[in-house]
């Protein structure tokens, strides 16, 4: 089956088996393997992108259910070699370590911060139960993303990843 | 520059997604493998029909045990001398057992191709229960070794039996438990897998594998394979978490490898998430008698214990060669007492195999939780507050280097303070006084106190090998003409930050910028031997290589210096980044201009090679023992057996800290995992030996949700014997956490007279224990 989607910006229309799983094909055809397998039970989101500006678990998706969606996978979000503010800050508070969730993380942390420019860490715990990590016990990722609010024009809404301007120096040394 | 906080190097690629992962490797012509597993725990093969998988169009190979045995494949020796079924001839011996291996075009193919095969299986009564696994009627699992009668596999023991037990029979109080280190998986979230790439032509094997240990893992292949050395080439890339799953080979990689000689082309395995919890190797699993003896004012005299350790159908633990149950016999712990004894057996059971992983530092996770659970027990029946107890048993300053009643010499510590601070921290008083208060109003509060000594850094190749290789690490640092540097390493980070910690060691001795120092690490052809990362050895290791090899350096320099300035080396004097004239500092040269000058055509004293490189294989005179203090808080919903952790407050005491951000880091993650242990993570069996816990739907591991905000400390209290005064760290927080956990909600159900309760303490687990009635955790029908 043909499908037409756009992802990071780039058309791609491709034969597709109907049993494809989306991030096996944007792993295997495309060669966007940014975007890694963590389970096979959906309950990890290493595989998390953004669907139409939402995010998904796409071991959980067929690639046929994404024909004419536009998605944005980890390796869409820096342009002109600019990191998106979210990938920025994980870098500065040392919210990642062996980096196999880092991908899902960003990608669900954006859409969180969509949904709450300014969550609490509550609410960013909350945000983030879908994603495991098994390196860092969440603090230093929950500090990230409440410090990438701080760096993020209030009420980007599920745009934020389009931010490319927000040149700045690191604020925090690994949650010093 | 140098030690210090500073934001890591690796950074860069993996919040872009351009890490290089093992399944991100792509190569020409790549085809996919898939295993066939077992769906029994104990059975015979009585055949196995391969024709209809074969017959598959996109199917290219399809290999059973018995064209591995054609290849004297089919059996792997193990990392304790054992050897385990890389796929079952006879029968299997565990669910989910490796029986059968597909390449495919692609791997929906593949996976399409393992149902097209026809196993005839005939069941037989498997050992689950590892307490009935020497029964004279336990069916015998390993009949594959001839003359084999039972499920034994060893007996170990240490310690002063005799002195124990004299201070056992004069003791005024002596307190004993049964306690389970229930199995867990330390479940990376990247699973393993390889990418095999047998070169008909040159001859040469190219593996890209989940390999904590590279080096080690060329030489296995070598050894098994019948393979040169020199023609295998293990490349250990980016790896999404170890933590001591990635140590072993696995059948999966055998099979990959075996795939891609026979089709000529890179086969490519990578497992799920079901197969990687079912038949990667699995953590603790101890059953532990305790006992231990005091005063009746509480000082601790001694402690005995006699373990009963689950391994699974094939004894694949992990440890150096003389240590069969690991480092348990640092389970005397942080305190001075006059005797100690431990047994372990050692036994099989029809479950996958490992032991040793998940942080444990070579058992002493379990060994840790022994003597924690065991003072707290004691706090209990002497009914002392469980801090004061282990404040006056806690061994002091002056008694370092300590040699311990079981052998262990720890390096340094100052418990006292540490375990001070702790308790400041975390107001443990005013936490005390409303505990009163909160026990009056019928609620549950636990305040749990966990103190351990680590012992990281294996080891002394004179005690410490595994299969014959000794734990010595390997360093070699090159400094280009230009002033950057190389460094390649024997260990393989997984996530613990060695390209950028490794670079602040040779910054911090020769004054080049991390910046400008580039880390090797996980390619066999590029790096120098070593034995790779676990049991947080990197720092106490290759990170004493490091620095040697940056002062082998410095001194290379310094001569070279010597003849730029036309005056003897002993004139010198170092500062960070240059050697100068004693004097007269205006007079000097950086490690840059000089590492110019190693390189041009200065004339340099005889027998100077010139160019400014050096190598060192580090063989540690001893292990590193870090050590902390945990105090854990929770509330206990006395109607739900639910447990809240509300507060968990861990100091941390590993010498000199390289960069305190990454040290941070590391024990957040450890607490997560001790509190994902003590509170949720168990792989249970039924009664026919099917797996309770093979997907992330039932082995739960803890979210945002569950974890509250770590609140750390530190002291530093250097190592005397390493270089740079720097402990290894990764592992104690999982090291010291569960205890911490377990100690605080058995001291929320105190006022129920529970004395003590197995991990997990799941809802239904705590519950049970309030109302008096304990359950196995680790058998689903008891």
């Amino acid at each position: 089956m043909r499908i037409t989607v756009t992802v990071d910006g780039t058309e791609y229309s491709d034969e597709v088996e109907p049993r494809t799983l989306l991030v096996h094909y944007l792993r295997e055809t495309l060669g966007k393997v940014g975007t890694v397998i963590g389970c096979d039970t959906s309950n990890c989101g290493a595989c998390t992108v953004h669907l139409n500006g939402h995010s998904v678990k796409s071991c959980s998706m067929l690639a046929v259910q994404a024909d004419g969606c536009e998605i944005t996978t980890i390796e869409g979000l820096a342009r002109d070699g600019q990191l998106h503010p979210v990938q920025q800050a994980f870098h500065d508070n040392h919210a990642l370590q062996c980096g196999f969730c880092t991908p899902g993380m960003i990608m669900q942390s954006i859409d969180l911060l969509a949904d709450n420019p300014n969550p609490d860490e509550k609410a960013v715990r909350e945000g983030l139960e879908g994603n495991l990590c098994r390196c860092t016990g969440y603090q230093n990722i929950v500090r990230a993303v409440r410090d990438a609010a701080d760096h993020m024009r209030p009420g980007a809404g599920p745009e934020a990843e389009r931010m490319s301007e927000d040149v700045r120096a690191p604020s925090a040394i690994g949650g010093e | 520059m140098g030690f210090g906080r500073m934001h890591r190097k690796e950074d860069v690629r993996f919040v872009r997604g351009h890490g290089n992962y093992v399944d991100d490797v792509t190569l020409p012509g790549m085809l996919h493998g898939a295993v066939l597993r077992s769906p029994y725990a104990h059975a015979k093969i009585l055949s196995i029909d391969t024709s209809a998988a074969e017959a598959h169009p996109k199917v290219r190979a399809v290999i059973t045990g018995e064209a591995l045995a054609g290849l004297n494949l089919a059996w792997m020796p193990t990392l304790s001398n054992d050897v385990q079924a890389v796929l079952a001839t006879d029968k299997v011996r565990f669910q989910g057992q490796e029986v059968a291996f597909v390449v495919a075009e692609d791997r929906y193919s593949a996976r399409d191709a393992l149902e097209l095969i026809d196993v005839d299986y005939e069941p037989l009564a498997p050992v689950v229960d590892a307490r009935k696994a020497l029964d004279p009627d336990a069916p015998v699992i390993r009949d594959d070794v001839e003359g084999r009668t039972d499920n034994h596999i060893f007996d170990w023991e240490t310690g002063d039996k005799a002195r124990t037990d004299e201070v056992f029979a004069n003791a005024e109080v002596v307190a004993t438990q049964d306690m389970l280190y229930p199995r867990v998986h330390p479940a990376p979230l990247e699973t393993c897998g390889s990418v095999a790439d047998m070169d008909p032509i040159t001859g040469k094997l190219t593996i890209w594998t989940t390999t904590q240990a590279p080096h080690a893992h060329r030489t296995l292949y070598a050894l098994v394979a019948g393979l040169p050395e020199h023609k295998i080439r293990v490349i250990s890339p980016d790896i999404g978490g170890g933590f001591g799953n990635k140590v072993g080979i696995y059948p999966g990689y055998v099979c990959s490898v075996v795939g891609s000689i026979l089709t000529g082309k890179p086969v490519k395995w990578v497992e799920d998430r079901s197969e990687n919890l079912m038949s990667t190797s699995f953590a603790r699993d101890y059953h532990m008698h305790g006992e231990i003896a005091s005063t009746k004012d509480g000082k601790i005299q001694a402690i005995r214990v006699k373990v009963l350790a689950d391994h699974g159908a094939f004894n694949g633990t992990a440890q150096p060669t003389k240590y069969p149950a690991g480092f348990f016999g640092v389970f005397t712990g942080s305190y001075d007492i006059e005797a100690a004894h431990a047994e372990v057996t050692g036994v099989y059971t029809n479950k996958a195999p490992g032991g040793v992983a998940y942080a444990c530092s070579f058992r002493i996770t379990e060994a840790v939780y022994l003597v924690e659970r065991m003072v707290d027990v004691l706090a209990y029946d002497l009914d002392m507050d469980p801090a004061e107890l282990r404040m006056k048993n806690l061994l002091k300053p002056d008694q370092f280097p300590y040699q311990s009643k079981t052998g262990w010499e720890y390096d340094s510590g100052d418990y006292p303070r540490t375990l001070r601070m702790a308790l400041d921290l975390v107001h443990y008083d005013e936490l005390r006084a409303e505990q009163a208060k909160r026990r009056d109003a019928g609620e549950l509060m636990g305040i749990g106190v966990a103190f351990f000594t680590e012992a990281v850094g294996a080891g002394p190749r004179k005690h410490m090998d595994i299969l014959g290789l000794g734990m010595a690490d390997g360093a070699e640092l090159r400094v280009h003409p230009t002033g950057k540097a190389v460094l390649r390493l024997s260990v393989q980070t997984q996530g613990q930050g060695h390209e950028t910690t490794f670079a602040q060691i040779v910054a911090e001795e020769l004054g080049i910028s991390p910046d400008d120092i580039d880390v090797v690490h996980g390619d066999t052809d590029q790096t120098p031997f070593g034995l790779g990362t676990y049991g947080s050895r990197s720092t106490p290791v290759s990170g004493a290589a490091t620095a040697v090899v940056a002062r082998k350096v410095r001194e290379r320099a310094k001569i070279v210096a010597s003849a730029m300035l036309e005056v003897s080396p002993d004139d010198l004097e170092w500062e960070k980044g240059r050697w100068f004239v004693k004097g007269d500092p205006a007079a000097g040269k950086s490690i840059q201009d000089i590492a110019m000058a190693a390189h041009s055509g200065l004339e340099l004293p005889e027998g100077v090679e010139g160019h400014l490189d050096a190598t060192c294989v580090y063989n540690p005179p001893n292990l590193t023992y870090p050590f902390g203090a945990y105090i854990c808080v929770v509330d206990v919903d006395a109607e739900t057996g639910q447990v809240k952790v509300r507060d968990f407050v861990a100091v941390d005491d590993c010498g000199v800290r390289i960069n305190p951000m990454i040290v941070e880091g590391q024990v957040h993650g450890g607490l997560a995992d001790g509190l994902g242990m003590a509170l949720m993570q168990v792989m249970a069996f039924d009664e026919d030996g099917n797996h309770l816990g093979g997907s992330f739907m039932d082995y739960l591991l803890p979210t945002s949700m569950e974890c509250p905000s770590w609140r750390l400390g530190e002291t530093v209290t250097p190592s005397p014997h390493h270089p740079i005064g720097a402990k290894g760290v990764g592992e104690s927080a999982t090291v010291g956490s569960p205890a911490a956990v377990v100690n605080a909600v058995l001291d929320a159900l105190k006022p129920r007279g529970v004395r003590h309760a197995d991990m997990p303490l799941t809802p239904a687990a705590v519950w049970c224990a309030a109302q008096g009635h304990p359950f196995r955790t680790d058998l689903a029908i008891t």
